[in-house]
């Protein structure tokens, strides 16, 4: 059990008066952002993130992460109160979230949806602890045959476990890794796609695209819908706390299964959004009141928020132990850690052990943190919920240049910060996927140094990555996922009409 | 997406959505094309020491090519003017009326400094979509910009674009 005593050490790491200090302001600024259209989870993190920069890497991180799990758990508030999903993983919540406000049990469906998602981020989080060592301890075998295998696999499963069309997701993911390639190419010192420009140089930085891209984009979203919020109001009693809590380990199985269904969709690069649909789907399927779901279930608030909640969290795993994020905030974190100097992957175990476990210890910490301030502190943000659009929308595309031009102190990325609004809203309305997209801009230039390292060792044939069983079997699973979509259609076509066609990505 | 209710809403009259599909293929499939030109400039193939510089963005760019090619052929499939619409002339209005101000904000960064001009863009957002009173968007405006003033300027000592005004004063 040196997980255990590591995580001791972890918690001495994480419980300083200055850390707890900025866990609940992590915590209050990511509700926020969680409540606020246009302000979410990565493009929130990604404007704090310079502002982090003077603090001690573990403190930093500790805060930048209380952020992310701020925001999971705003999104419900909205959902619930508003009907409008302040996240996108949180759409899933207001089928049964908004019903059961409109009959006057906000209270009730807020409650179950913040323990819900408490318990599923605990899931998660007790799994990293005791999986992430192992899965770092077995990726320091890898060589780059390995990671580009593994990278493979994170942007196939794109493809295989997307909802929409698999081309536009290959699109969205092809143009993140042209936009990586831009700049110096550090290997031949050549100059890549910058036809001349000293600006372009730099290259696009993956926080100014994901400003743009959530930030703007959303803005432009819901300006387009002319949105007026009219909302249900809220109380939160110790009284309705605990009877709520009573009504709840009735539902544990959905819960487990929730967890589950998180925990898989967080590691693969599922994200938190398919996992919520996914666990709200299963739990109708499976629940006895499967047929009254969307008329105000608490179990259909449980199920999709402990899966969004389970994913979000898992996705630091991947992150944390390959350096590969499971998710677009991951990814911001990620980068967070490359600025620090820290090279997130299996030698972070080793060589950072105080990092790793002050971090680890910290979500346990976070997260209770999180339930505590949501479960006070409601009525407060549904207040900020009603301040007009006109006074929150011009404050967030201010807030949205400068976290912007801080990121390199220039005032291209504050236009080009306009230009992926534009891409953004666009990809949006047209099903692109924007995850791919970000994933692929982050590890652009690893995944491409692992590919030519690779070549190198193979003198250019590609039979390298099916050169033993390890990096075979994950290549084959890659190449399973990128056809994932030709194969489950040839399937469905066989068995039609006999069983209603699964989810994909179920057996993947 | 969003699916506007049918029946009582009258037509929308815009862009179709296969027609904004073609546009954005197109315009993926240029990128990619301006991917494998520059990956064939620096050399796409294998150099004495290995891989050349193009050589990954070589299959970034034919794959983003490819991509675009199949999603512009699977919205040709259903006719260009059929389906739902893209965006009507009311809601364009709106997005316009974010987007305009926002890039003469973003113009006024350089003339004026960011802690003015967004002053300025957040007090004519409030007066003119808003419909609020002068005094009430001066006060929010005012009190937003010297916030973040004070905020990056002295807490977090991240400095920002300043313009005259701010020299004036003296930062």
């Amino acid at each position: 059990m040196t997980e255990l005593s590591s995580l001791f050490q972890g918690f001495a790491v994480a419980l300083t008066g200055y850390n707890i200090v900025l866990m609940f302001v992590g915590i209050v600024l990511g509700v926020l952002i969680g409540v606020l259209p246009g302000l979410g989870g990565a493009n929130g993190v990604a404007i704090l993130l310079p502002l982090t920069f003077t603090m001690p890497p573990t403190s930093a991180i500790i805060m930048l992460s209380c952020i992310y799990w701020g925001a999971l758990f705003g999104g419900a508030i909205t959902s619930i109160l508003f009907n409008i999903p302040g996240e996108p993983w949180s759409v899933a919540t207001t089928f049964d979230g908004y019903p059961l406000a409109q009959q006057g049990r906000a209270g009730e469906a807020l409650t179950a949806a913040f323990t819900a998602s408490f318990v599923g981020a605990f899931v998660a989080v007790l799994m990293i602890t005791f999986l992430a060592p192992l899965v770092a301890k077995f990726a320091l075998k890898f060589g780059p045959p390995e990671f580009f295998a593994v990278y493979m696999l994170t942007f196939f499963s794109f493809v295989g476990m997307g909802k929409g069309s698999p081309f536009k997701t290959l699109a969205a993911m092809m143009l993140g890794f042209a936009l990586a390639a831009v700049g110096l190419d550090t290997v031949t010192g050549q100059l890549r796609l910058t036809f001349g420009s000293t600006e372009l140089m730099r290259g696009f930085d993956f926080l100014v695209a994901v400003i743009g891209l959530f930030g703007i984009g959303e803005i432009l979203l819901t300006m387009e819908e002319g949105l007026a919020f009219k909302g249900q109001s809220a109380r939160i009693d110790g009284k309705v706390v605990l009877e709520t809590w009573k009504k709840l380990p009735r539902y544990g199985m959905t819960m487990l299964r929730s967890c589950l269904i998180g925990c898989w969709m967080g590691i693969t690069p599922g994200g938190a959004t398919p996992a919520s649909f996914m666990a709200y789907g299963v739990a109708k399927r499976a629940s006895r009141d499967g047929e009254k779901f969307g008329t105000g279930q608490l179990e259909g608030v449980i199920a999709p928020e402990t899966g969004a909640h389970a994913a979000g969290t898992s996705a630091l795993l991947p992150m944390l132990a390959l350096g590969i994020p499971g998710s677009p905030t991951a990814a911001v974190l990620l980068g967070g850690l490359l600025v620090w100097g820290l090279q997130p992957g299996p030698l972070l175990f080793v060589e950072q052990k105080d990092f790793v476990w002050g971090l680890i210890a910290s979500m346990y910490l976070g997260n209770i943190a999180g339930l505590i301030v949501v479960l006070t502190s409601v009525p407060l943000f549904a207040a900020i919920l009603r301040i007009p659009f006109s006074i929150i929308a011009p404050v967030i595309i201010v807030i949205c240049a400068i976290g912007s031009y801080t990121v390199h102190g220039a005032m291209l990325d504050v236009w080009l910060m306009l230009l992926f609004g534009v891409v953004g809203y666009v990809f949006k309305k047209l099903n692109y996927p924007l995850a791919p997209m970000v994933l692929a801009l982050v590890l652009g230039d690893k995944a491409e140094d692992s590919f030519r390292q690779s070549m190198l060792f193979s003198e250019g044939s590609l039979a390298i990555f099916w050169s033993n069983w390890l990096v075979g079997s994950i290549a084959t699973l890659a190449i399973v996922m990128l056809f994932w979509p030709l194969l489950s259609a040839t399937m469905r076509r066989i068995r039609s009409g006999r069983v209603e066609p699964f989810e994909p990505g179920q057996a993947g | 997406m969003s699916d506007p209710e049918e029946g009582s809403v009258p037509p929308r009259r815009g862009p179709s959505v296969a027609l904004m599909e073609v546009i954005t293929a197109a315009v993926l499939f240029a990128v990619g094309a301006v991917v494998i030109y520059d990956s064939q400039r620096l050399g796409s193939g294998w150099g004495s020491d290995g891989p050349q510089s193009g050589y990954f963005p070589f299959y970034i760019g034919l794959t983003l090519c490819l991509s675009a090619a199949a999603i512009a052929l699977r919205a040709l499939s259903g006719g260009l003017r059929a389906g739902e619409t893209f965006i009507d002339g009311g809601q364009l209005r709106q997005i316009l009326s974010v987007l305009v101000p926002a890039t003469i904000y973003v113009g006024l960064i350089h003339l004026l400094g960011i802690y003015v001009a967004s002053a300025l863009y957040i007090a004519v957002f409030m007066v003119w979509l808003g419909r609020y009173d002068i005094a009430r968007a001066v006060a929010v405006s005012l009190g937003v910009g010297v916030f973040f003033f004070l905020m990056f300027e002295k807490w977090f000592a991240v400095p920002l674009p300043k313009g005259p005004l701010e020299r004036m004063l003296g930062f």
